[in-house]
């Protein structure tokens, strides 16, 4: 096999891959974080707990209803999001009129909560979930050999993020939802009910972090902490991204992993902080972010 | 967002009575000092000695969130980096307890300063979430680096004798060190809030377009705080890791800034005595609760969420607002 730039052609593509996997739920986390705070002004400081609940769910729908993997892709983040606009609801619609940090605390304790009763029940060690029989396997690339289930993830990874995207952009409840960003006072006035799209958004947005967990349960194994390691990263992907812009995110999202998936490959020992490396670059060159408006 | 709800309230006498406290402060600072005088005694001297340095890594916390309005999500970086330095110092190098404490505290200054440097360039809640990722970044560091022994963390850290002459390794005289410290640093954090530095920081926290027009480098004095907050917030992991003997990667941890900022906001964002308070409280949980494992994590999060609901201004500040004084 040919070297590229002196690294063995297959441990680089494997390493670009991994990365792309893991770029895909930075773009997916970072996608649903932008919608949220778009929306409320709120950052979800709970959507790496939510995200781990979306892996639960689908390990809990196999293990005691029979479920597979499909049901759990459709039912975990309905559950999930359900679950999120009872959050909004009985609390953290009670912020909105404060200091925007009082919902990143909320959110905080939130989350902490759910992580503690998860690890309560299921302990810290991870749960196996099985890659379904349809996308087990893998695909002879002729350079590389690719397992079904990680080109699945980064494909539906997209798909998401552009059906997202298209919804905000392109249909009427996504124009409401801009215009409420822009100044939900004037659309409230136009007879549009804003605390109710507001509930909706944090629940669309909670069950994205749901189905990105469900996702990520055949390739991580299921354990409580995999959502508040994976949340910090995400932060520093949309202060490098800025909020301001949905593909911005996806665009960040994904760059980031792929960054952080070839520094494995030529500076393993820089793999697990290249990515606040970049965010201080970003923030001495661009302190409103790649996307964002200052 | 600091001093939350306090602009209905109108507090009693608020003039400087002594060292520039009001009267109602003097008396509480009297307790305290009582507090600190009798308590060892009665308690057993190590759960003081840690209630003690979490007291004043919340009170170096609160200059920051109190008195400029940062929120610093990552101030666990500075606390167990300062631990770390303190206990590799004093344990590798042999340094006398005064200093390797004196050099913790200078390297979770100089971290802060980088750290800080770059953070201030965005403000709310960019900030908390810079702040919170750089201390990420110092805990894999951690995790890494030679000095910091990884997993096992640096152990078993002689405690030396202070100035030469007195024994640490006997616990009391270890207590009054530490409560020395504490009280310097308390003082030293009261001093700050009142001087007019101090003043320009509160002017920054109420309304910093303000301040930049009013002709202050705004910048320049959110750094400065920084600067110092990170310092102190060093010097109390350094106390911690001599008290135990032990630097681990759990306070470098994000977990640990959770746990100051819960501190902060149970005995009030804002006030002096607030991060006392909130540090006893938590730490005595802590302690009593040490047994149900991971449910201590979800009482945790309840204690946030009941806080950020319905008891915004946190015990020190509702006794305050009861009393209408500020403390």
């Amino acid at each position: 096999m040919d070297d590229i730039f002196g690294i063995p052609a297959p441990l680089l593509f494997g390493q670009l891959l991994l990365g792309l996997i893991n770029g895909a739920f930075y773009a997916l986390l970072s996608l649903g974080l932008a919608v949220i705070f778009g929306m409320l002004n709120v950052i979800n400081f709970a959507h790496g707990a939510q995200f781990m609940m979306g892996a639960f769910v689908a390990w809990m729908l196999l293990e005691y209803a029979g479920l597979n993997y499909w049901w759990a892709l459709i039912l975990a983040p309905l559950l999930v999001g359900v679950f999120g606009v009872i959050l909004e609801r009985t609390m953290i619609a009670r912020l909105y009129k404060l200091d925007h940090l009082y919902g990143l605390l909320l959110t905080f304790g939130l989350g902490l909560i759910i992580e503690g009763i998860f690890r309560n029940q299921y302990g810290s060690s991870g749960l196996p979930y099985r890659i379904p029989p349809q996308l087990s396997g893998a695909w002879d690339l002729g350079f590389m050999y690719m397992p079904v289930y990680r080109g699945w993830v980064v494909a539906v990874a997209v798909v998401m993020c552009i059906g997202t995207w298209l919804v905000i952009e392109k249909t009427k409840i996504g124009s409401y939802l801009r215009a409420s960003t822009e100044n939900a006072a004037l659309v409230q006035a136009f007879g549009i009910n804003v605390p109710r799209l507001m509930t909706l958004t944090y629940g669309a947005g909670v069950a994205l972090a749901a189905f990105a967990g469900v996702l990520a349960a055949p390739i991580y194994s299921v354990n409580p902490q995999m959502g508040s390691n994976l949340i910090i990263i995400v932060f520093a992907v949309v202060v490098i991204g800025g909020m301001g812009s949905i593909l911005g995110s996806v665009i960040t999202g994904f760059g980031l992993g792929i960054i952080e998936g070839l520094t494995k490959v030529f500076y393993p020992e820089a793999s697990a902080t290249v990515i606040f490396v970049v965010m201080a670059i970003v923030l001495l060159a661009r302190p409103a972010g790649l996307f964002g408006r200052a | 967002m600091a001093a939350p709800g306090f602009s209905g309230t109108e507090f009693r006498n608020e003039e400087a009575f002594f060292l520039g406290f009001s009267q109602a402060q003097v008396v509480a600072f009297v307790l305290l000092i009582a507090f600190l005088a009798i308590s060892p005694f009665f308690l057993y001297p190590v759960f003081l000695m840690k209630l003690l340095c979490f007291a004043l890594f919340a009170c170096a916390f609160n200059l920051l969130i109190g008195y400029v309005g940062l929120l610093s999500f990552g101030h666990a970086a500075y606390f167990g980096m300062g631990g770390y330095i303190t206990g590799y110092t004093a344990k590798v190098w042999g340094l006398p307890p005064e200093l390797s404490i004196v050099l913790g505290g200078l390297v979770g200054a100089a971290l802060g300063l980088v750290i800080g440097w770059i953070a201030i360039r965005r403000q709310g809640i960019y900030f908390a979430m810079i702040t919170l990722a750089f201390a990420q970044m110092v805990y894999f560091f951690c995790v890494q680096a030679p000095f910091t022994g990884g997993e096992d963390g640096i152990q078993s850290i002689p405690r030396g004798f202070f100035l030469g002459i007195v024994d640490l390794s006997r616990d009391m005289n270890m207590y009054w060190l530490t409560a020395g410290v504490f009280l310097a640093g308390f003082l030293l954090i009261h001093r700050i809030v009142h001087s007019p530095f101090g003043m320009v920081l509160k002017s920054i926290r109420e309304n910093e377009p303000r301040a930049t027009s009013l002709g202050y480098r705004t910048d320049d004095y959110k750094l400065m705080a920084f600067v110092l907050s990170a310092g102190l917030a060093g010097v109390a992991g350094g106390l911690k890791s001599l008290v135990f003997g032990i630097a681990t990667l759990t306070d470098v941890f994000w977990t640990m800034s959770g746990e100051v900022v819960l501190m902060s906001l149970v005995g009030g964002l804002g006030t002096i005595f607030g991060p006392f308070l909130g540090a006893a409280v938590i730490i005595t949980m802590q302690n009593y609760l040490a047994e149900f494992g991971a449910w201590v994590t979800v009482i945790q999060g309840v204690i946030f969420v009941l806080c950020v609901l319905a008891f915004r201004r946190g015990l020190v500040g509702e006794i305050g607002n009861w009393l209408r004084v500020r403390l």
